[in-house]
């Protein structure tokens, strides 16, 4: 139980997929102009991060393991990736129609989310089981949604703030990003996972 | 017909960047650049993924049609990062293990899929082929460029261990620009890969400024 919690924090905090791992940075630079935008696209690909994680998980252990097929991992884990998002799009389309327009675009591109991808490929290397993949999955999820929400944040004030016409847009958001994941460093210790 | 490779080279090098301009890709960039070494080498299996996936599409894109055209690059792109992934695992190890998951990430990088759909599904083959290369060199020299920032700043170095990674020949690249225990250690840490990322955007924009060019308010529009 100890390991188990402590494993979700590391992956959550200290091991952070944005701000650690460097996955998914395409999205946390794209959506996170608005703090709603930004939790949205954070529920939806945690829900296509686990959801996918389980998929692979059993694609690996079924399929390519049992039949010799590692050489086709990347192949196979984009297509299952691929429909894990369209599965996700179906859903949202029908439980919160303004989330789907809210979300627009971005919704598909969440395949070509590396967070996704960068995850189911951390699980298998990694050796766990099927219950410790969803939860090391969700973890991680729920770490990036976390900072997609506090970024998003941090960009609202942002705006407001007057910024050298040489900075303006993204190198100032990157240099925010920087001295966000300085903070996140202080977790660093907490779990070694 | 020059001009027009001319136009390509300059923007794949430099005018439409894919890091600095149009930033896209900013996941390997920012994990595979704690050293130029390791940049370098990002870099360069990019470039093959781009130049090979762009000459496929290009070939093919009269029989891609409109409704299924992002699953297969998606697919072609993959089939491409498998056979760099097989390569690189086979004959150079030692940077296969240093760069790992990220290799197989090229899937989900945005730079070779946007090329893809902007460039290779629209334009005939040579000039298809020659963006590929190109936008995959800007890449890479993106990444180099910035990996040597934060090598020098943070452990004093320059092209570290560049024998072991790419090969004996690279051996004349490895140098020390530091003394010893001099370095930074944030550079090399991940907030480092932000501040660098960032300063360059913004020195790109200087030396566009000082060449009579606007600024470019590109990026941000992806995910």
């Amino acid at each position: 139980m100890k390991e188990t919690a402590l494993m979700m924090i590391g992956a959550a905090l200290v091991n952070n997929v944005i701000l650690a791992r460097f996955l998914g940075l395409c999205s946390f630079m794209g959506v996170t102009t608005r703090i709603d935008t930004a939790a949205g696209m954070g529920m939806a690909t945690t829900f296509v991060i686990t959801v996918s994680a389980m998929a692979d998980w059993a694609v690996q252990h079924y399929v390519l393991d049992a039949y010799g097929l590692g050489f086709l991992r990347t192949v196979t884990f984009i297509l299952v990736i691929a429909s894990a998002v369209q599965f996700t799009e179906m859903i949202i389309r029908k439980v919160s129609p303004t989330l789907f327009q809210m979300l627009g675009i971005y919704l598909p591109l969440i395949t070509t989310n590396c967070a996704v991808l960068g995850v189911a490929l951390l699980l298998v290397e990694g050796n766990m089981s099927l219950i410790g993949a969803t939860l090391f999955a969700f973890a991680s999820a729920a770490g990036y949604s976390l900072v997609m929400v506090i970024f998003a944040g941090l960009r609202e004030r942002l705006v407001l703030a007057q910024v050298p016409r040489l900075f303006a847009g993204p190198p100032i958001a990157f240099i925010v990003a920087g001295l966000l994941a300085m903070a996140f460093m202080g977790f660093s210790g907490i779990s070694t996972v | 017909m020059a001009t027009d490779y001319q136009r390509i080279v300059k923007d794949g090098l430099w005018d439409n960047n894919g890091v600095l301009c149009m930033l896209l890709g900013m996941c390997p960039t920012m994990a595979m650049t704690t050293s130029a070494t390791n940049g370098l080498g990002m870099g360069l299996a990019t470039a093959v993924v781009m130049a090979a996936s762009n000459l496929l599409v290009a070939l093919f894109r009269d029989r891609i049609t409109q409704e299924v055209r992002i699953p297969v690059y998606i697919l072609i792109v993959a089939a491409m990062v498998t056979l760099v992934d097989l390569t690189m695992n086979a004959w150079m190890h030692e940077l296969y293990k240093v760069l790992g998951l990220f290799i197989a990430l090229i899937v989900s990088n945005c730079l070779p899929l946007a090329r893809l759909e902007a460039f290779a599904s629209k334009e005939p083959v040579l000039n298809s082929l020659l963006d590929g290369i190109f936008m995959g060199l800007g890449f890479t020299i993106s990444l180099t460029v910035i990996g040597a920032v934060r090598e020098i700043i943070g452990s004093g170095t320059l092209f570290a261990d560049a024998s072991l990674l790419l090969g004996p020949a690279f051996k004349f690249l490895e140098m020390r620009i530091l003394p010893e225990d001099t370095g930074v250690l944030v550079m090399i840490l991940p907030p480092g890969g932000f501040l660098v990322a960032g300063l360059l955007v913004v020195a790109k924009r200087i030396l566009d400024v000082r060449a009579g060019k606007g600024i470019q308010m590109a990026g941000a529009h992806s995910v």
